[in-house]
């Protein structure tokens, strides 16, 4: 009976040890990886990739997708940054405009995303698009009004700079002198997830309603509602995101966020989240997520050219799907 | 030494949580029915499963006419010589029977598909077994019954030696069951043997051989079908006996009326019009009426889950809509689906999410649904402890479970959300003798504390044997409602048929 466990555990945790062996492998080639500077780099960089496997865990779970997602990211940054800029700045997106307190854009940024999920959720709902064609053609719309406002004049298409204090504050101020803002975010983001998907009703709806609409329908489960406040959620969690990539770039471009979606799905993926639906916990998106960041750094760390980096990335996605389906088959 | 066409011995797998088989044999004949019965959850389909190479044993073995063989996919054991008729239909349904049947093996001209071959070879295969099916009907377009043919017609065409037949009269009718009993006892003579899987006791009586029954995943033993009495069978398979099958009516219908249902009908064409009945507290309201009678409808449309074009609900003398599952919840109304699968569990969920799922709204009561596991869990532990579900913990995934036992999981769902009025559409599907005796003595004790009890019913005894007042549907109309002292069979197939020749005809038959 034992050995049956051990051979389970293998097979469940197969990626994650491959990928733990891969660490230790770049750690042999290049034993400078093992200092705290660059663990803090690779937490730091992954803050902001976590936001955005929170967020598209939430459509994953009730076996949907959103490609949009990584638009989105952009959608949030330009829009952002557009009106967090110093007043002293010389090219600024809205040249009359004062310096507004910083919340406000950052609200305006996350109300215009959660309106693009709040249609994300509708086509899927109510009229029972299938997610994956839903919301690509919702990522072409979202890069278009992207590069419609980022091109208006006076700024036509310029990467906008000149970012306020209070808002980059959210990666300059380290923590200790170590960890900046973004990891607590990050770590918050964490906590009230895992609260959210375990602890209360709405959570428990997700995974009913991935698990078989049908059957959530019958037991008085309002299952448009609940697909409607997953891509809502989504949606606030990518805007989020997009905002912290403002802060920790200091500017944005139309171009920001692009693909973001594509790692976020694999990071998850890689962390056990299951494609059809009703499978995952945080724990796993947080794993994923980490463990993703480890190898693109190190491979970068040791010189693995750029476009092996890729083809390695690819494999790993892959391989986790494949195993994903020998799972829950 | 006899000489058996299939032989199984020693045959042991497990699930997590469960030992499924435990040394199970099977010794079938050549040219002979074989009946494998045992309640839900005995371990038939997993036994079968192993035959037909879907699940892999950790010991026994298989022998094919005394040869060893080794079962490692379906497509193995097809071209061994063994074929399924699967107890769960998967048509494809955009495609036609031509594809259905020849999916997997289809003719080839050269490089292309041929097309021509393969419709002539179905139109001959349907006429030899006398099945009136156009060959080039698409499978979404045929009726559950005509899906079942040519489920059987596949099975037949691979020309094999060992034909295993899971529950193949579960949506037959009785001209239909008599009709594949021909077919089976065709197959009988051309020598080919059929191993008979069905929870309808008399069949088996009727066209099987030799029996083998199974209890918890281990053999019981084997007879010849003349050597053997159906009380005898009921007795091998659930290892006790079995008295009475229906708990005792203790007179616990009240004055009070607690449902009136006026002038429902549906707003679909042909579904049902102008029902109008009264349930009382305490009452079990059994609904009774031949496939089509548009039964399961009506009780969808009570609970919200049809639209409706006229007819009112009245509840305690307040009128109440249920225009969605939430309303009718809300107004205390409980529905068992009659689709366990597709509508009732979700699988890779635990038995302790799948029993909360109505029920965490009323559990959780605080504004952000917080879930207060250590209190609710309780609740979860005592209902599957009242209700006698088997299982290692509530956290086992309730796919995992038997049917009957997943059935029990369901039951308990709807008693945790606290019902007044609970709808049963076939409680008992599927559901072995033991458990369905539970559910019963469930239904009985829910009566006695004064909640109203409707139950949608295909199975003759058990709407006699269970209901308070039976009424009878036929073609999406009422047509009697009948005490249960002046209930009979012959009573119930009266009404059921009062509208329609065509089912008259066919009772006759």
């Amino acid at each position: 009976m034992r050995t049956i466990n051990l051979k389970k555990i293998l097979i469940d945790k197969a990626l994650v040890i491959v990928l733990l062996f891969m660490i230790i492998g770049i750690i042999i080639i290049e034993p400078s990886f093992l200092q705290w500077r660059v663990f803090t780099d690779i937490i730091t960089q992954s803050a902001v990739k976590m936001i955005c496997a929170l967020g598209l865990m939430f459509p994953l779970l009730i076996g949907g997708t959103d490609l949009a997602g990584g638009r989105q990211v952009g959608l949030a940054a330009v829009l952002v940054a557009s009106m967090s800029q110093m007043a002293t700045y010389s090219n600024r997106f809205w040249p009359n405009l004062p310096e507004l307190p910083i919340i406000f854009p950052i609200l305006i940024a996350i109300a215009a995303v959660a309106v693009i999920g709040a249609v994300n959720g509708f086509m899927i709902s109510k009229l029972k698009m299938a997610p994956f064609i839903a919301t690509f053609g919702m990522s072409t719309i979202v890069y278009g009004i992207n590069c419609l406002y980022f091109a208006k004049k006076p700024n036509n298409s310029q990467p906008i700079g000149g970012i306020r204090d209070d808002l980059r504050i959210l990666s300059s101020y380290k923590l200790f002198g170590q960890i900046s803002l973004l990891v607590v975010i990050a770590l918050a983001a964490v906590i009230i997830v895992w609260f959210v998907l375990n602890k209360t009703v709405f959570g428990k709806n997700i995974y009913i309603v991935g698990g078989n609409p049908d059957a959530a329908k019958v037991s008085g489960v309002n299952v448009n509602k609940v697909i409607m406040s997953v891509f809502i959620i989504e949606s606030c969690l990518v805007g989020l995101a997009g905002i912290m990539e403002v802060a920790r770039t200091g500017g944005a471009n139309s171009s920001y966020g692009n693909a973001y979606e594509f790692d976020a799905i694999s990071s998850c993926v890689v962390g056990g989240i299951s494609l059809s639906g009703g499978i995952g916990k945080v724990s796993g998106a947080v794993i994923g997520v980490i463990i993703f960041t480890f190898i693109s750094y190190g491979l970068a760390f040791i010189g693995v050219n750029a476009n092996w980096q890729l083809v390695i990335k690819g494999i790993i996605i892959c391989s986790a799907v494949a195993l994903d389906m020998r799972k829950n088959a | 030494m006899e000489k058996y066409r299939l032989k199984v011995s020693n045959m042991c797998k497990s699930f997590p949580g469960v030992k499924a088989l435990d040394k199970v044999q099977l010794e079938v004949k050549p040219g002979s029915v074989h009946a494998l019965i045992g309640e839900n959850g005995a371990g038939k389909s997993t036994l079968m499963k192993c035959l037909f190479g879907l699940y892999h044993p950790e010991e026994g073995t298989i022998e094919l006419d005394g040869e060893k063989v080794e079962m490692t996919d379906p497509n193995t054991a097809l071209k061994l010589g063994i074929s399924m008729i699967h107890q769960e239909l998967n048509p494809i349904p955009y495609r036609n029977v031509v594809d259905n049947i020849w999916v997997g093996r289809f003719v080839k001209k050269g490089m292309v598909v041929d097309e021509e071959k393969m419709k002539a070879m179905t139109e001959e295969l349907l006429k030899d077994l006398e099945f009136d099916i156009p060959a080039d009907t698409l499978a979404k377009s045929l009726s559950v019954s005509q899906l079942q043919a040519i489920e059987i017609a596949k099975a037949v065409s691979y020309d094999a030696k060992v034909i295993i037949m899971d529950e193949p009269t579960s949506s037959l009718t009785v001209a239909e069951t008599k009709h594949l009993f021909k077919i089976i006892n065709r197959l009988k003579s051309e020598g080919r043997s059929i191993i008979y899987i069905s929870h309808k006791l008399e069949e088996i009586i009727e066209v099987a051989d030799e029996i083998t029954i199974m209890r918890d995943g281990q053999y019981v033993g084997k007879w010849e079908i003349k050597d053997i009495t159906i009380d005898e069978i009921i007795h091998q398979m659930v290892g006790r006996n079995m008295e009475e099958r229906f708990p005792p009516a203790e007179g616990t219908v009240q004055e009070e009326v607690l449902l009136k249902v006026e002038d429902f009908t549906s707003a679909q064409e042909h579904s049902f019009e102008h029902i109008n009945f009264e349930l009382h507290k305490g009452e079990i309201l059994g609904i009774g009426g031949l496939v089509g009678a548009q039964r399961t409808e009506l009780v969808e449309a009570i609970f919200g889950l049809r639209k409706i074009s006229a007819g009112t609900l009245t509840m305690n003398g307040k009128t109440i809509v249920n225009q969605t599952p939430q309303d009718a919840i809300k107004n205390k109304f409980a529905l068992l689906t009659e689709e366990r699968r597709v509508t009732g569990i979700i699988p890779m969920l635990s038995v302790w999410d799948n029993a909360l799922v109505v029920a965490y709204k009323k559990l959780a009561n605080n504004v952000i649904g917080l879930i207060n596991r250590k209190k609710i869990g309780k609740s979860v532990d005592n209902i599957c402890k009242e209700l006698d579900v088997r299982m290692a913990g509530t956290d086992t995934l309730i796919k995992n479970l038997s049917g009957g036992n997943q059935q029990k999981v369901l039951v308990g769902r709807w008693l945790l959300s606290d019902c007044d009025i609970l709808i049963l559409d076939e409680p008992t599907r599927g559901v072995d003798v033991g458990a369905k005796y539970e559910i019963y003595k469930i239904m009985r004790d829910l009566a006695k504390k004064g909640k109203a009890i409707i139950m949608v019913s295909s199975e003759m005894p058990e709407l006699l044997g269970m209901s308070d007042n039976i009424m009878i549907m036929c073609e999406g109309k009422l047509s009697g409602i009948l005490k249960q002292n002046e209930a009979t069979q012959i009573e119930v197939m009266k009404y059921a048929t009062m509208f329609s020749n065509k089912a008259k005809e066919e009772d006759s038959e």
